[in-house]
């Protein structure tokens, strides 16, 4: 039933569902779930990303819209090619969600000058939209 | 008669008194260094001839006579203090063409660039003159941010006479305020000398050409640096 799913929920809790872990040392890193272990914990492995398997809490998970197709309870090595295989890394880098992490970082690791040109590039392409919508409205 | 000590102890190991509350009550400081001890000079004897016919003709007397009076009590000598002030250490962050913002003084806010650190620690800036306004002058690298940018200058170039020396105020002769001078307003500044015009003028030259080579370089020095809505000034990244 797709279409019923599209009105609930996009993302479920499933083995092989990639998540981001949101909580302590190893936040902002992606894992992947490998088995359920109960209502509010999941065994979770991130092979490629320095996780190592673990069980975690579901309110410390945030779910990604991207699944690996593995067996339950699938071994380190298995994981590993899975995630690899399916380039779990790439499609994650392509998601809106990645692109503003990445925007983000970028922003704060911005030098007092990189901050002094890109206020001077934003008023040149003020000046240009400005200038446009003018011309649209005349 | 010893009288008791002025400063008892609280408890064991803690007295009354700290050392500098002792030091203004007893206040050695006003009185003169009273049984001061001269120091004998090296035991130095000399035979004095003496007269009488049954003293014998000579005796061996000390040179200088010891003193009647001893102090009785032991004189305190100050404790020596060893410390001193040590010329700062420069921050790993500043090195010769960083640029820097400055946050006190007039120029608060303006970004110069940094030529290098005096013999006082302080550190030697200069807008350039001709960019922001600000001249060669010293500042304190705790009133300072270093920024991660750098203009490529050769320091070598820098003139030898810019040092501590250089800045310091020239001494001139207080006069007396008379009622003519305080009724003539304002006094005229005097012009600046003309050598520290040429010198400020010869120093930016190198940086002016070093500041051209990169694009918007002359333009962020010659902006003032502020902070706007919600940029913290501990997060950001200069």
């Amino acid at each position: 039933m797709p279409q019923q799913r599209s009105l609930t929920f996009q993302r479920v809790v499933e083995v092989g569902r990639v998540v981001m872990v949101n909580y302590g040392a190893d936040a902002g890193k992606l894992a992947v779930i490998v088995d359920i272990i109960d209502h509010n914990r999941a065994l979770i492995e991130g092979p490629t990303t320095g996780i190592s398997r673990q069980a975690y809490a579901f309110k410390r998970l945030t779910l990604t819209p991207l699944v690996v197709k593995i067996p339950r309870a699938a071994g380190a090595k298995a994981l590993k090619a899975a995630i690899e295989k399916q380039d779990v890394a790439g499609s994650w880098a392509k998601t809106a969600w990645a692109k503003k992490i990445a925007a983000r970082s970028k922003r704060a690791s911005n030098s007092d000058f990189d901050r002094f040109k890109l206020a001077k590039f934003k008023r040149v392409r003020r000046e240009i939209v400005d200038k446009a919508v003018k011309a649209t409205k005349a | 008669m010893v009288h008791k000590p002025r400063n008892s102890l609280l408890t064991v190991g803690v007295s009354k008194y700290s050392r500098t509350q002792v030091f203004a009550k007893r206040a050695l400081y006003k009185r003169k260094p009273a049984g001061k001890l001269a120091v004998c000079p090296a035991a130095a004897n000399k035979t004095v001839e003496v007269k009488g016919a049954k003293n014998g003709s000579t005796r061996v007397v000390a040179v200088s006579k010891a003193p009647r009076f001893y102090a009785a009590e032991d004189v305190a000598v100050p404790k020596k203090n060893r410390k001193h002030a040590g010329v700062a250490k420069l921050r790993s962050t500043i090195v010769p063409g960083t640029v820097l913002i400055l946050l006190a003084g007039r120029y608060r806010g303006k970004r110069v660039v940094f030529l290098k650190q005096l013999e006082s620690g302080l550190l030697l800036v200069s807008g350039p003159f001709k960019v922001n306004g600000v001249p060669l002058k010293r500042v304190n690298q705790a009133y300072v941010i270093a920024t991660s940018t750098k203009v490529d200058i050769d320091c070598a170039k820098l003139d030898a006479q810019l040092n501590d020396a250089y800045f310091a105020r020239p001494k001139s002769a207080k006069k007396a305020a008379t009622e003519e001078a305080f009724f003539e307003g304002e006094k005229k500044k005097e012009p600046l000398a003309e050598n520290k015009v040429a010198l400020q003028k010869a120093t930016d030259k190198v940086i002016l050409e070093a500041i051209t080579k990169v694009e918007h370089l002359r333009q962020y020095l010659a902006a003032r640096f502020t902070l706007t809505k919600g940029q913290a000034p501990h997060a950001l990244k200069f």
